[in-house]
């Protein structure tokens, strides 16, 4: 059996680097995995997606039309992948950028502020570990401690002194996800109690 | 008695030349650039650590006249393999030898860019105003009037443009150390390109960039001339338009003594 | 060595260095640029020559130079840089010097997109260039392929003093997987006896691709065949699944190879005896093992990201003993394994003919699958 899963957003939203994250984790946990962008000219400000297969034998192609989860970033991505999750699939939604709620009830999904939840933390940057946690509470394909450990280990030199940051986005997005909040609000402020 | 009169050998076949005739035609002037360069290969002591390129063009067999190591390139492509050899061999001497439609024409895009680069290779540039192995068409160095078989009526600035003056052009690029033009239609002027080869082989092996000699040549057979009357039409027509003269020979090149 | 997280156009660079390459030179192409990129950073702290050409024209001369002296050394592009580079790469043919080029394919014909495809196979397999030469094509369809089959193309290529192209699509390019790199092999390789390093105490060599004698290129021509005969013999190389009891063979190679992998898996699990075999060599084509498939199955699938270019090699090879039906996506889409597994259950469930040609069915399924 082989897990997909589809990140898509706009460019700038962190979405090629969360993917790698999971290809990262899934290797060092000696599993098979591919990614693969979206590369074309729309990676440049527009649409930047990539796809990641996780897997216990050898991967075959490398994109599927229907993914075990996807993880949308802004609501054009919402858009064009809420029909495609496979039945019974994750499906995690950026309700920053997105003001509709879910049509489909044969998904576990989860819609979480994951803009406003990054910048409580004092950085946008981090919407795509929020989402990551939120995906990673509902989709046990990896456990929270590998892909942390795989962050400190692959997260670029210059972005080290984020680390802590990092760790705390996944958690404060798994803990959302976990409370089972879903909301089809935008831009609603939420705290955390530390 | 036996008396043994004293002698000096004065000329002689250069080690760096093979002990073949060539196709050239009776009266053209590759033969002799081919000499002055065996020549300045021999009195530099190059010939084992050389690598000619040859054109594609009437000097297409160069290889063969020359007993250094030599390779073939595509039409135009020389500066490209001579690039390509000299990357992986620096303490080599790599030289290409091109006639007009090779270098100014199909070539233009490799030679401007080997120059720009200051590629530390040696070019010989013939220039003879015509495509002479494909039969005397017109070339980017043809003057404006010229007949030639594909400009009948002469060349047609209007619509074919103006000649190319590579000396100059490249003497615009800053890798450049060394563009010169000179002529062959004459022993005075055959010496000066002599000592203009030997400079262009200098300026590579002290490793002050890209070297470049322009030589006026002829091409009685298409030109449709004796050889006599050619060697006076490159006195005549040709230099008006392609002035003879140094382009440019950057401080550091200026300091070699030969 | 362990396994790295490795894109696909950085695991072939730095498979090349590895493997002993002494000069790259390239000009930038999507979707392989990473790839120069790469050689820019590691070939000078190597001490070895990169060089960023002004064309594709001037790159693929100075590969043909730099391969005179012995050297190794390669190039890599895109279908539009590589359509530039079909004039040297004839030189280098009718010269007989080793080289190795990467070609990650994408959509055309002409400025096309920049989408994996693999319609160049007819160029880059049946020739391109002018003149009777063939060339040794490899096609990856893994990050790990891509790495072995560029080392085993270096090797290839100075054996049989031939050209060895890596026939690789965007997919293959930009896919991140896990691999591993070979070690680094020194550079101590002797100077061949042909290479042209100035004639130091020897005769003076040439190398040219001119043989104006029509006898002398005949006999040039004859060597080049024969040796090409040799390689058929000796390099056919292609990787099979669950052929030993199938019915219906697939066929495709590289990224389509992949998805039909999936596709013949799916299959399997719903009990249709369907494999899979995967030209790794697409010249010289597995053509022999296809014969002998074609008395064992009831029918061929070839599935190609072109209109059916390796088809005709696969007719050719099954010489109309079974079927051979075709899919194939255009233009730079990939299939995705589901178009394949809807293929192989037609053919599974409903009798196949041999009328006419597969393209033209293929067309009306493709076409009111689009609608």
């Amino acid at each position: 059996m082989q897990t997909e899963i589809i990140l898509a957003g706009f460019g700038g939203q962190g979405i090629l680097f969360a993917g790698q994250l999971l290809a990262y984790a899934a290797m060092d946990a000696g599993r098979e995995v591919t990614w693969i962008p979206s590369y074309g000219p729309e990676m440049r400000g527009g649409t930047a997606n990539c796809t990641v297969i996780i897997s216990e034998e050898e991967i075959g192609a490398p994109t599927v039309r229907n993914p075990k989860a996807a993880l949308v970033f802004n609501l054009p991505s919402f858009d064009k992948y809420e029909p495609l999750v496979l039945p019974g699939g994750v499906l995690i939604a950026n309700a920053s950028l997105i003001n509709r709620s879910f049509q489909r009830s044969d998904l576990t999904t989860v819609m979480l502020p994951a803009n406003e939840i990054a910048e409580a933390l004092g950085d946008k940057r981090m919407t795509n570990m929020v989402m990551l946690g939120a995906l990673l509470q509902k989709l046990p394909v990896l456990s929270f401690a590998a892909v942390e450990k795989t962050l400190q280990d692959h997260l670029p030199s210059r972005h080290k002194h984020l680390l802590a940051m990092n760790f705390e986005a996944l958690k404060r997005g798994a803990e959302f996800a976990e409370r089972g909040v879903q909301t089809t609000i935008p831009n609603e402020q939420v705290t955390f109690n530390e | 008695m036996v008396t043994t009169i004293p002698y000096q050998i004065v000329y002689s076949r250069p080690e760096s030349f093979s002990e073949v005739s060539t196709h050239y035609c009776p009266g053209c002037t590759h033969g002799i650039a081919h000499r002055l360069i065996a020549e300045v290969l021999d009195e530099m002591g190059l010939r084992e650590k050389t690598i000619g390129v040859a054109p594609v063009g009437c000097s297409v067999f160069a290889y063969n006249y020359f007993n250094c190591d030599f390779v073939e390139a595509a039409h135009g492509r020389a500066p490209a393999m001579a690039t390509g050899i000299k990357r992986v061999l620096p303490d080599r001497t790599v030289f290409t030898y091109q006639g007009d439609g090779d270098l100014a024409s199909i070539g233009m895009a490799e030679i401007m860019h080997a120059a720009a680069r200051g590629e530390n290779i040696t070019v010989v540039f013939i220039n003879n105003a015509i495509y002479g192995m494909t039969g005397g068409q017109m070339a980017p160095t043809s003057l404006p009037g010229q007949k030639t078989t594909s400009s009948p009526r002469g060349r047609d600035v209007e619509t074919t443009g103006f000649p190319v003056r590579m000396a100059e052009i490249l003497s615009k690029l800053d890798g450049v150390g060394y563009s010169v033009r000179r002529s062959l239609h004459d022993p005075k002027n055959i010496r000066l390109s002599k000592k203009a080869i030997r400079m262009a082989f200098e300026v590579q092996s002290r490793g002050l960039g890209f070297a470049i000699v322009e030589l006026l040549s002829t091409c009685p057979t298409n030109w449709g001339m004796t050889p006599k009357e050619a060697l006076h039409w490159v006195e005549d027509r040709m230099i008006p338009v392609f002035p003879l003269g140094d382009y440019k020979i950057t401080s550091s090149v200026a300091g070699i003594r030969v | 060595m362990a396994r790295e997280l490795l894109k696909g156009n950085i695991a072939m660079a730095e498979a090349s260095i590895r493997a002993g390459v002494e000069a790259y030179f390239g000009y930038p192409i999507t979707p392989q640029t990473e790839l120069l990129e790469w050689m820019s950073l590691r070939m000078p702290e190597l001490g070895r020559a990169f060089l960023q050409a002004e064309s594709e024209v001037a790159a693929i001369n100075m590969v043909y130079g730099a391969a005179c002296t012995g050297k190794r050394v390669m190039s890599s592009s895109s279908s539009p840089g590589v359509s530039l580079m079909m004039e040297g790469l004839s030189y280098i043919a009718g010269t007989e010097v080793p080289v190795v080029l990467i070609d990650v394919v994408r959509g055309g014909p002409g400025l096309g997109n920049i989408a994996p495809s693999q319609g160049d196979y007819n160029q880059i397999v049946h020739g391109g260039g002018h003149g009777d030469y063939h060339a040794i094509v490899l096609a990856p369809a893994s990050v790990q392929e891509a790495i072995d089959l560029t080392v085993l193309a270096f090797d290839l290529a100075e054996k049989y003093r031939a050209i060895c192209i890596v026939l690789a699509d965007g997919n293959v390019g930009q896919m991140m997987e896990p691999a591993e790199l070979p070690p680094m092999l020194p550079l101590d390789r002797p100077v061949p006896d042909w290479a042209v390093q100035g004639a130091q105490g020897r005769e003076r060599r040439i190398l040219s691709s001119i043989y104006l004698k029509p006898e002398d290129e005949e006999v040039t021509n004859i060597r080049l065949l024969e040796r090409w005969q040799t390689i058929e013999a000796n390099e056919v190389r292609f990787k099979e699944y669950y052929l030993e009891d199938a019915e219906i063979a697939v066929i495709g190679f590289g990224s389509a190879g992949r998805v039909a992998y999936s596709a013949v898996r799916a299959a399997r699990a719903e009990g249709i005896r369907v494999g899979l075999l995967r030209p790794i060599t697409v010249s010289p084509f597995p053509s022999a093992r296809i014969a002998e498939l074609a008395s064992q199955v009831r029918a061929f699938l070839v599935a190609e990201m072109n209109t059916g270019q390796m088809l005709a090699d696969v007719q050719l090879a099954v010489s109309g003993r079974a079927p051979v039906e075709f899919y194939g996506r255009l233009g730079g889409v990939v299939p995705f394994p589901d178009e394949i597994l809807t293929e192989i259950q037609r053919i599974a469930y409903r009798p196949m003919t041999m009328n006419g040609d597969p393209r033209r069915s293929w067309l009306k399924r493709l076409k009111s699958q689009m609608e």
